[in-house]
């Protein structure tokens, strides 16, 4: 017996003094195996909160993106949720309706100066925080524009739908490009709602009546709704731009090879086209198609599990990392767009004059978030179909028609998803 | 028999036990869970119960309504035509959609119709998508199962000879079943790529620039034919091993006598082989058909279903809804549907092909 103690008591004496009293909680993150420099910051910020304080010991384990959102859902059935859940911006209503996660309690004055998208709200209450966001702009050249005598946009000027339409028009009859608009529409997913969503918006529809969010109809088969999908199925009826069996490999590389005039992409392929172009790169904001400009918002957040045992030591763990040294840290690291404009000052690409100054004001001006509702994840599967059905050809109303009636479908189904 | 397997075996009972529970954990749980989840309202993420809801999920997928439009007709009682001379039908929306003198249409969406005198006659039904996901799976099965079991039967009897190097063509036959469907399906994905894909290069360079590139998988015409070559493609090399197997087993004593007896190559094919293939055709049949049934990765890596439904599927609907959407129950009452699709056809094939006793 007294053996045992002794050899205790010696192994304790060799783990570190600070780990003795830490109480441990785990982290799970989505971004295993990532190409860029987060998956290295994440652990970095783990590192540091272990060090600085003594109360909380995060252990991190990443998942592959394409396996977390499972893997998640199984944790949950099997009642083994990690206490810090790191989930995409527009899932998160989701999880919380589902009990996966609970309010965060942070005190909102730290949230003060942020983006609107990286605050996860849902029912009134903070239950996840980001530490970036992501924008999307028509990236294209300036000499491009020129070229074919096209107005460059500003944020308080940006381009009017037929401005836009005249724009792609002039570039076709050219014949200079293989096509004058690159949507994206190789990348099926959660890419459609996210980047063609806010174009709807903007026409005055949405995916979602968002007063209630108990219904689809007027909102995505109104007539906002239809001449957006009119004009949505021109686009590749005039072929203005490749439809959905567009090559991925195209889509990475059409702009900086000439294919394409103008691309619809995110500021983390921005850098590229700097490189390429130089003070020749544009990033416009969106079109104004009537309503107002929009573009998406919300990336990948932090927040807290229902069932864990120590919810103040994962708001620890998020309070520690809401600084601008992180914000700017992983906007260094990634591309991807610092929550603060005092942190954006601080960061190689979004500092005044910086090559991506421009999509924080993009962020700043035009984000609007995806609907806010556990059924969002119903809704942008079925507004993604109806867009590419649009696209190839499927008669635009009775195809928003049909999504209305699925989106409502499901909400009937779920009792109103708990609005 | 009987009493040797229940009394005196305890040994070979606990040898079969590790390999009966999994099968029973993993195969036979699930397949009676998915009867009863698609009589439920089972979701895949919700804090709701789940609640017993008897056959509505079949009904909202299975429903029909087959109904008449009467043009549009001017003051004297005649139809409008539009500019191109076409006659113009009000729209089924105004029928479909809140209309409550039309019940049995609501929320129900056109799946095809035709002209019938002046009037056009529409077949509508509750989910669309999953009729024709049904009917491009049938599709699918009809055309893969015979070109495919006979593409392989033909490989067969090539490489069924003693040749030199014999070994190298049977490796390379069979070499696709070896790499896996999604790799596979990427590099037809590749294949078949609009403009400067392989496939148009090839067929465009053999035309002497004759051929216009086309976008194989872009377009409703074309998407199930590609998708069908492809995996015929994929799956030949695997049944031609069975059916070389099957044409080995034929005694060559059998062969020696047709030769002797004057027999030409068709008959020794249609008097010695085709009899003596008889089991492994049924089994290829049978096989073949139900992993057609079974459509999915090509689907789910190269089309998503598209364009237009022209290549969704069954299994890819099931998984669709069921992970997709969050949908359990209706994915669960997709795959009750394709279980009772697929029996009933294997029912059939085996009756069918049964030996006259």
């Amino acid at each position: 017996m007294n053996r045992k103690l002794a050899l205790a008591a010696a192994l304790a004496a060799c783990l570190p003094a600070s780990a003795m009293a830490q109480t441990e909680l785990s982290l799970w993150y989505h971004g295993a195996g990532s190409a860029n420099a987060e998956e290295a910051l994440v652990n970095q910020l783990v590192e540091e909160f272990n060090a600085a304080q003594s109360d909380w010991r995060v252990v991190i384990e990443t998942f592959p993106q394409l396996a977390y959102n499972d893997a998640v859902g199984a944790a949950a059935l099997a009642g083994e949720l990690p206490d810090i859940l790191d989930v995409d911006g527009p899932v998160m209503p989701n999880w919380a309706w589902a009990e996966y996660m609970r309010p965060l309690g942070i005190d909102e004055a730290k949230l003060r100066g942020f983006l609107p998208g990286p605050i996860g709200r849902w029912n009134g209450e903070v239950y996840s925080v980001g530490l970036w966001d992501a924008a999307v702009a028509m990236t294209t050249r300036r000499s491009t524009l020129v070229k074919y005598g096209i107005r460059v946009p500003t944020l308080d000027a940006p381009w009017t739908l037929r401005e836009f339409n005249d724009a792609l028009r002039k570039i076709k009859v050219s014949g200079d490009f293989e096509y004058p608009l690159d949507l994206g529409m190789a990348w099926r997913g959660e890419w459609y709602p996210y980047a063609f969503s806010p174009f709807l918006q903007s026409f005055g529809g949405d995916i979602v009546d968002r007063s209630t969010y108990q219904s689809a109809e007027g909102a995505l088969n109104g007539d906002a709704a239809v001449a957006f999908g009119e004009w949505w199925q021109s686009l590749f009826e005039n072929g203005y731009a490749p439809g959905t069996s567009q090559d991925a490999a195209d889509r990475e590389v059409g702009l900086l090879e000439g294919e394409y005039a103008i691309s619809w992409n995110g500021n983390w392929a921005a850098l590229p086209v700097v490189e390429a172009f130089g003070d020749d790169a544009l990033f416009l904001p969106a079109p104004d198609f009537g309503d107002g400009p929009v573009i998406g918002a919300a990336s990948w957040q932090f927040g807290v599990s229902a069932t864990s045992d120590h919810p103040e030591g994962a708001r620890a763990f998020i309070e520690f990392a809401l600084r601008d040294r992180w914000f700017s840290a992983f906007s260094d690291g990634t591309g991807l767009i610092p929550v603060t404009s005092t942190a954006a000052a601080d960061t190689k690409n979004y500092a005044p004059g910086g090559p991506l100054e421009v999509f924080y004001e993009l962020s700043e001006a035009q984000a609007l978030v995806r609907p806010v509702t556990p059924g969002y994840i119903v809704q942008a599967k079925v507004f993604e179909k109806a867009l590419a059905d649009i696209a190839n050809g499927a008669d635009v109303a009775d195809t928003l028609d049909a999504a209305v009636d699925e989106i409502d479908a499901d909400i009937a189904r779920n009792r109103g998803y708990g609005h | 028999m009987a009493h040797d397997l229940t009394r005196s075996n305890r040994a070979g009972w606990l040898m079969a036990l590790p390999g009966a529970a999994l099968i029973a954990a993993f195969i036979i749980l699930p397949f009676f869970l998915a009867f009863a989840f698609s009589l439920t309202n089972q979701r895949l993420v919700s804090p709701n119960p789940t609640e017993y809801v008897g056959f509505e999920n079949y009904r909202n997928m299975l429903g029909l309504a087959v109904f008449t439009l009467e043009p549009e007709r001017d003051a004297d009682g005649k139809a409008v035509r539009g500019a191109d001379g076409e006659i113009e039908y009000p729209r089924l929306r105004k029928f479909t959609r809140g209309n409550p003198d039309y019940p049995n249409l609501r929320n129900k969406r056109e799946w095809f119709g035709w002209r019938s005198g002046e009037n056009r006659v529409v077949v509508l039904a509750s989910d669309v998508v999953f009729m024709k996901s049904l009917v491009n799976t049938v599709f699918f099965v009809l055309v893969v199962a015979p070109v495919q079991a006979g593409a392989a039967l033909g490989l067969a009897l090539l490489i069924n000879q003693k040749l030199r190097g014999i070994n190298l063509f049977r490796a390379i036959y069979f070499m696709p079943v070896v790499v896996s469907i999604v790799v596979v399906s990427l590099l037809w994905k590749f294949i078949y790529s609009p403009g400067d894909g392989l496939l148009n290069n090839v067929l465009s360079a053999a035309t002497f620039g004759a051929f216009e590139p086309r976008d194989w998988l872009g377009n409703t015409s074309t998407a199930m034919g590609a998708v069908i070559a492809m995996s015929i493609w994929q799956g030949v090399g695997f049944h031609m091993v069975i059916w070389l197997a099957g044409l080995q087993n034929i005694s060559p004593t059998l062969y020696e006598v047709a030769k002797i007896e004057g027999s030409g190559r068709w008959q020794t094919f249609r008097y010695v082989t085709w009899p003596g293939l008889r089991n492994t055709a049924v089994l290829i049949l049978i096989v073949i058909t139900m992993q057609a049934f079974a459509l999915f990765a090509q689907i789910n890596v190269m089309t998503q279903g598209g364009p237009l439904d022209s290549t969704q599927v069954l299994v890819f609907q099931a998984v669709e809804r069921g992970y997709g959407k969050q949908d359990i129950s209706g994915g669960s009452a997709i795959s009750v549907i394709l279980f009772l699709l697929v029996l009933s056809i294997s029912i059939l094939q085996r009756v069918m092909t049964r030996e006259r006793a």
